[in-house]
């Protein structure tokens, strides 16, 4: 039981981007690009869920005192898998996240669901845990990119929706527009969030 | 000469033109976080100052004399962290130590660095732009100077909304990124200042 209780919280209850607001750096940055935000959450999901099953298998052998050095080791270990794997499979899109691939390291996502969450539960629930909060990370991430790609050069997944007479934008792919767009963004969930409580309070 | 003068244009972009926080997107947890009240943000400002000057530092030691001698870059990530925890918790010690005033000013700021995005980003950095000993420590306090003035000016406008009529589902981090998205524009004005 709960794994999908365990599951469905970081989708939307306890969203990491729009609820929590933690992992704000990297969800400005690489978000110009819908290919860019599905890479990086894809990402930033692997590397949740390796550290919660490993944090999780070894939570009675850490003494409690070194806790968070030995996850923040696991979480670096396999964010240079990840660094690895991108830059030979990927590296058009790893050269557009540069540096926000190793900055997964330092995500707050990470360290904390392996603290909050897979340091005191089991295996399975952290595996639900983990792939929930990862794919709630992702969509936030691929809905803001999509709107700044959309609205920047009139594109979505590289694919041309609007033709040239379309005045694209760039303002929604530099930094102020990623600032702005997401500030939006967030009051529209907000909304979203309250119509819903609302009604469930009716 | 021209040493220098390439010295002081790294000291003005890294504030004006690439400024950590509003161009590059690093360190925006504790931009959002801890900008409620000019003291407090300062106070975290010159924190995070003083631990990337000392991080500009450490990085181009590590990495010249360990990671590029053994030739250990896939240790690189492992490595930074690691060194930034136990140099946060060092200088923790340290400033505890000596002086107890500045401890209490900084208090909880400290320990909150380490998860700082800025700092590993720097130290990251570093060896990506080639810079030598002297350009990392200037780079790595012009950053954490940069970070301050943006944090000081955003707890300066979010004390000045305090009290203004905000719509309800924007109150809090909402506008805070809108305000940062204005001000990012404001700072796209000085990127014509220095050429190349």
């Amino acid at each position: 039981m709960g794994f999908l209780r365990d599951f469905t919280n970081g989708l939307w209850n306890e969203n990491p981007t729009f609820r929590i607001v933690i992992g704000m750096c990297p969800t400005l940055a690489i978000t110009n690009q819908a290919i860019n935000g599905l890479v990086m959450g894809l990402a930033t999901t692997f590397v949740l869920l390796a550290s919660e099953i490993v944090v999780s298998l070894i939570k009675k052998l850490v003494p409690n005192e070194v806790r968070i050095p030995s996850y923040v080791v696991i979480i670096a270990t396999f964010v240079t898998f990840v660094d690895y794997f991108l830059k030979a499979f990927l590296p058009d899109v790893a050269a557009a996240l540069s540096l926000f691939i190793p900055l997964i390291v330092v995500n707050c996502i990470i360290l904390g669901r392996a603290e909050a969450f897979a340091s005191k539960n089991p295996v399975k629930n952290s595996i639900a845990d983990a792939l929930g909060m990862g794919l709630g990370f992702t969509w936030a991430l691929v809905l803001l990119s999509v709107i700044r790609e959309f609205l920047g050069s009139g594109s979505v997944f590289g694919f041309r929706l609007l033709g040239n007479w379309y005045p694209r934008m760039t303002i929604m792919l530099l930094p102020a527009g990623a600032f702005i767009s997401l500030g939006l963004l967030m009051g529209v969930m907000n909304l979203i969030s309250r119509k819903k409580s609302g009604k469930e309070v009716n | 000469m021209e040493e220098f003068t390439q010295i002081l244009l790294l000291f003005a972009s890294t504030i004006l033109i690439n400024n950590f926080i509003l161009v590059r997107f690093l360190g925006i947890c504790p931009f959002l976080g801890v900008s409620r009240q000019i003291s407090t943000a300062f106070s975290m400002g010159l924190a995070t100052t003083f631990v990337m000057t000392l991080t500009g530092m450490a990085a181009w030691l590590i990495n010249t004399y360990i990671l590029e001698k053994f030739n250990l870059p896939f240790l690189q990530y492992v490595i930074f962290i690691l060194v930034i925890a136990s140099l946060v918790q060092f200088v923790e010690m340290f400033i505890k130590k000596t002086s107890p005033a500045l401890y209490k000013a900084l208090g909880i700021f400290l320990p909150l660095i380490t998860t700082n995005c800025a700092i590993l980003g720097l130290a990251l950095l570093i060896p990506q732009n080639g810079y030598g000993f002297i350009k990392s420590v200037v780079f790595g306090f012009s950053a954490g100077a940069g970070f301050t003035l943006a944090i000081v000016l955003m707890a300066g406008l979010r004390e000045a909304i305090e009290f203004s009529d905000i719509p309800e589902v924007l109150k809090g981090v909402p506008i805070s990124l809108i305000i940062a998205g204005i001000m990012a524009l404001a700072f796209m004005g000085f990127s014509g200042m220095i050429p190349g």
